[in-house]
């Protein structure tokens, strides 16, 4: 058996073990591994994510029992020192000593750390592994303590460097980015672009020092400001280089490797050294002299180097190395592709700009208008994956170019159609997926649906980033084939959710049997068609999720959240966010009696934990008494309507946002719908409500009320769109009216109003045809649904508490008034909490 | 923590040896499960009314040890009766208790028989 020693466990040490222990022949061989720093490889390029929750293991690759599990030996926390080229030995710090039959060299880089005086000095970090940011984090805990408005400066406007500005922000400091250039990511980004994120990235806090070149760090011991020039200083008491990285080739200075001038160990495009046993990959590996800092080719080298050592010897590295990126910064899209800086000569650029949305798209296209040669997207880089395909492919582009970035006109042309893409396409640059591989799944029989294909290629499983593309692809490719693609509920029903709908309205069916038997496929119903005909039933006919219990969804079915080890929380309706002292008082006095966990939530309710079925009515019974009612937090319905305090009390208000808000969370109250609602209303522009992130959402103005359509918070976050200008009250409800009604209507099960809006045809134009112009003629219709809807309402817990029948499936045992005895409740905070999961 | 699936083991008809009367039929609500007590032990019993049948598997998820699965919903998948866990939705066949969509360990399943109006669970001692 032959041993390859890999030195350095990073990305793409790591992702060497991968593809190594995955390809066939590779269980002649014993690998071991070395990695410096004490844990298992961890995903760097989201570092700063490590500041959202201080979890290391969400960061990992692999567990370490991943290692085990193929074999690897994996050795952290120790050092390689020294390679032995005659012999083919390594020593390390700890003086062992191994043999080996090939070497793979995967040591990444460190951060440059430019020799600025006063550099060592306390509270100066650089931003490289994990360690560092705990050395951070406990420095700024300290820094806060004294001073809770402590600023603290990055050093260099690159990528990294901005991330490491988010990593300032998230631990609460104040961001300052410094830059010796002229412009932010210099590499990256041209002048245009580079004013537009920085115009953006100044809009959410980070404060910007262009052009300035740090002649010394201040401070006595530790760091108290930077200095730029005479009087030229910025005071900040911490400061993070990311000035640049440095190849980690130490080791190859032992052993005589050919190196590159500047640093980083030649290799060929096998990613063979000078010495044909050693292998460098990554960071290190000078490539065409040049070394690449981004993840994707370094994974190409490892799977070169791979396929090199187990002799599939025509497996080499390409040519030429597409550098395109695509990253979210702070937030900010920002993608890059083939050549973003373009000299005039080569070509003509294309250049579409709106600062006030901070929005920023160039395309370069060859002199004869045919090729689409690089560009840069700042912003919105939705456009990305579809520009990059057209490059890599060199694919015929538009007469007009422009409309390749111009957002798409009514009756435009279909160009970007990912079914025109050539077969080779790279489609998942994670897993190396074609477009090739893709249709030839579905063609051969192999995958039916976009499930299948994601198992079957892995396409989709890495970043992610491609999977509106598979998906395009997969229902393009079925369509192809004549096999239609259906968005029928499950496998009960032949039938959309409108469909059902329809069905539902004008037979009048009352039960779910009745639809099942009528419209089904001859089955039983399952947890997916169940709650969308029990939602319908509630959006047709306004009945209350007691009325069928047993169709009802898990929270629906017992009228309250269900949490992780089977308790529920309950949240009582506080319209608007107003509420009395006494209320509250008797809130907290509900929540003591039975010993609940209380939080404040998201849409600024008062959540109470741990309620055990049994005790589920007696909760709602004090509740009642105290005159509260449910507050819908378990069903997919209106939930809350969040106001900022608006005229009433502030200074600013336009008009009384608190008295509105309650009227529209009163109105809305208890309508099933397909997925839960929000809406917000704030009393001026400062929007305090956030009311651009809801299903509706009303801001103040003169003259009236801005409609604000379709935003959402959660997986996927949009803005709400401006739908009207300076209406009045009547209007605004006339308009959500019709609106809420019309997604009730046509949106597909678990479908919010922000993907649901997205995906209409013919956007928001069509919305106001219909909603306000009453193109289809039925808005007098929704409005009288709405208003059916409106006075049918009735609190289903003040229902069930009411009717001993009802009541009954409050019990945990239907042969017992014990409770579950398998809940463990463990102290948090003053508070509890269930025990963890195993 | 697997001490308390160590308590489910599935209970085949021909070795029942104790019929445990656990409520009125009018308890289970129609094509839907509720929770039976006995000894140590937490059952869930579905009415599966559409088939004319009635089903008991452990309340356990295996998934995350939680007493749920007689909350859950019922029907069938690929013709397969099956319970869905209200937490994440893992279902299980009620026929053997396979996880038809994942790869957890099955569940226990008991025998269900009806007297008088009456539901007995069978267990084996």
């Amino acid at each position: 058996m032959k041993t390859i020693i890999v030195v350095g466990n990073g990305m793409v040490g790591y992702k060497f073990c991968e593809k190594f222990v995955a390809k066939e022949g590779s269980e002649k061989f014993k690998v071991i591994v070395f990695g410096e720093e004490p844990r298992p490889a961890y995903d760097r390029v989201h570092l700063s994510e490590f500041f959202e929750n201080q979890d290391a293991k969400a960061l990992e690759m692999a567990p370490a029992e991943w290692y085990a599990e193929n074999n690897i030996d994996l050795i952290v926390g120790e050092r390689v020192t020294d390679i032995h080229k005659a012999s083919k030995k390594i020593t390390t710090a700890k003086d062992r000593e191994l043999s080996y039959d090939y070497l793979v060299l995967a040591t990444g880089s460190s951060a440059f750390v430019p020799p600025i005086k006063g550099v060592e000095k306390e509270g100066v970090f650089v931003y490289r592994t994990i360690e560092d940011l705990e050395g951070m984090l406990a420095y700024a805990a300290k820094l806060k303590q004294t001073n809770p408005n402590a600023k603290a400066a990055v050093l260099g406007g690159g990528l990294l460097g901005l991330e490491a500005g988010k990593a300032v922000m998230d631990m609460g400091l104040e961001p300052h980015i410094v830059e010796f250039a002229p412009k932010l990511m210099p590499r990256q980004l041209d002048s245009r672009s580079s004013q537009v994120l920085q115009l953006k990235l100044e809009s959410i806090g980070l404060n910007i020092h262009l052009s300035k070149a740090t002649n010394q760090i201040l401070g006595d011991k530790a760091i108290t400001g930077m200095e730029f020039g005479e009087d030229d200083v910025l005071d900040v008491e911490m400061l993070i280089i990311s000035a640049g990285i440095r190849p980690r080739d130490e080791l190859a200075k032992t052993c005589d490797l050919e190196m590159g001038v500047r640093g980083g160990i030649v290799v060929d495009n096998k990613m063979q050294t000078s010495d044909p046993n050693i292998y460098a990959i990554g960071e290190i590996a000078l490539y065409n002299q040049m070394i690449y800092g981004l993840v994707a080719p370094g994974y190409d080298m490892a799977g070169v180097a791979a396929d090199q050592i187990l002799g599939e010897s025509k497996s080499v590295m390409a040519e030429e190395i597409d550098m395109s990126t695509k990253l979210k910064l702070i937030g900010v899209d920002v993608a890059s592709f083939g050549e973003p800086f373009m000299p005039a000569a080569k070509g003509h650029s294309i250049i579409f700009e709106n600062k006030t949305q901070h929005l920023y798209k160039r395309i370069n296209v060859s002199l004869d208008g045919k090729k689409l040669l690089g560009g840069i997207l700042v912003g919105d880089a939705t456009d990305y994956s579809m520009l990059h395909q057209i490059y890599l492919n060199g694919m015929a582009i538009p007469e007009d170019p422009a409309q390749l970035i111009l957002p798409a006109t009514e009756g435009g042309g279909s160009f970007g159609d990912v079914m025109d893409l050539p077969d080779e396409a790279q489609i998942c640059s994670c897993e190396n997926v074609t477009k090739g591989q893709i249709c030839g799944t579905i063609e051969s029989g192999e995958s039916k649906d976009l499930a299948d294909v994601v198992s079957c290629t892995k396409a989709g499983t890495g970043c992610g980033g491609c999977k509106p593309m598979v998906k395009d692809l997969t229902e393009a490719t079925l369509k192809s084939l004549g096999i239609e693609v259906k968005d029928t509920v499950c496998e009960h029903f032949d039938l959309n959710r409108q469909d059902l709908y329809k069905i539902i309205q004008v037979k009048g069916y009352k039960t779910f049997d009745e639809v099942l038997d009528n419209h089904g496929n001859g089955g039983h119903g399952c947890e997916l068609c169940k709650p969308v005909v029990a939602s319908l039933m509630a959006s047709i006919n306004a009945d209350t999720a007691n009325k069928e219990y047993a169709i009802q969804d898990s929270n629906d079915r017992f009228l309250a959240n269900i949490q992780r080890n089977g308790t529920y929380s309950v949240v009582p309706r506080v319209p608007g966010g107003e509420i009395t002292p006494d209320k509250l008082i008797a809130l907290g006095e509900i929540a003591k009696k039975y010993d609940l966990y209380t939080k404040v939530t998201g849409g600024v309710r008062i959540d109470l934990f741990g309620a055990t079925l049994n005790q589920l009515p007696l909760i709602w019974k004090d509740l009642i008494g105290h005159g509260f009612e449910s507050g819908h937090a378990y069903g997919k319905s209106l939930r809350t309507v969040k106001t900022c305090v608006g005229s009433t009390w502030c200074r600013y208000g336009m008009d009384e946002s608190v008295s509105f808000g309650i009227e529209l969370e009163n109105r809305y109250r208890g309508i099933r719908a397909p997925h839960k609602i929000k809406g917000g209303v704030s009393g001026c522009i400062r929007e305090c409500a956030e009311a651009r992130g809801k299903d509706f959402g009303l801001i103040a103005v003169e003259g009236g009320w801005n409609l604000y359509l379709g935003g959402n918070g959660g997986a996927t976050p949009r803005h709400a769109e401006l739908f009207a200008e300076q209406i009045d009250n009547k209007t605004v409800i006339k308009y959500i009216d019709r609106y809420l009604m019309l997604y009730m209507r046509t949106a597909k099960p678990l479908q919010r109003t922000a993907a649901w809006q997205e995906r209409l045809e013919g956007g928001l134009d069509y919305l106001k045809e219909v909603i306000i112009e009453d193109k289809l003629g039925i808005a007098e219709d929704l409005e009288n649904e709405m208003q059916t809807l409106v006075n049918k309402f009735e609190c289903e817990w003040t229902q069930a508490i009411n009717d001993p029948e009802m009541m009954k499936r409050f019990n945990h045992f239907v042969n017992s008034d014990e409770e579950d005895d398998n809940l463990v409740f463990v102290p948090l905070r003053e508070q509890k909490m269930p025990e963890k999961w195993v | 923590m697997n001490i308390l699936s160590d308590k489910y083991t599935t209970v085949k008809p021909e070795n029942v040896t104790i019929w445990f009367k656990a409520a009125p039929v009018t308890a289970f609500p129609k094509d839907g499960g509720a929770c039976v007590k006995y000894k140590d032990l937490q059952i869930a019993v579905f009415n599966f009314k559409r088939l004319n049948t009635w089903y008991a598997c452990q309340n356990l998820s295996p998934e995350k040890q939680e007493m749920v699965l007689s909350r859950g919903m019922i029907g069938d998948h690929k013709g397969i009766p099956m319970v869905a866990c209200p937490l994440h939705k893992k279902i299980f066949s009620l026929e053997n208790g396979e996880n038809l969509n994942g790869d957890l360990e099955a569940i226990a399943t008991y025998p269900v028989k009806i007297e008088n109006d009456f539901v007995y669970v069978g267990f084996s001692e």
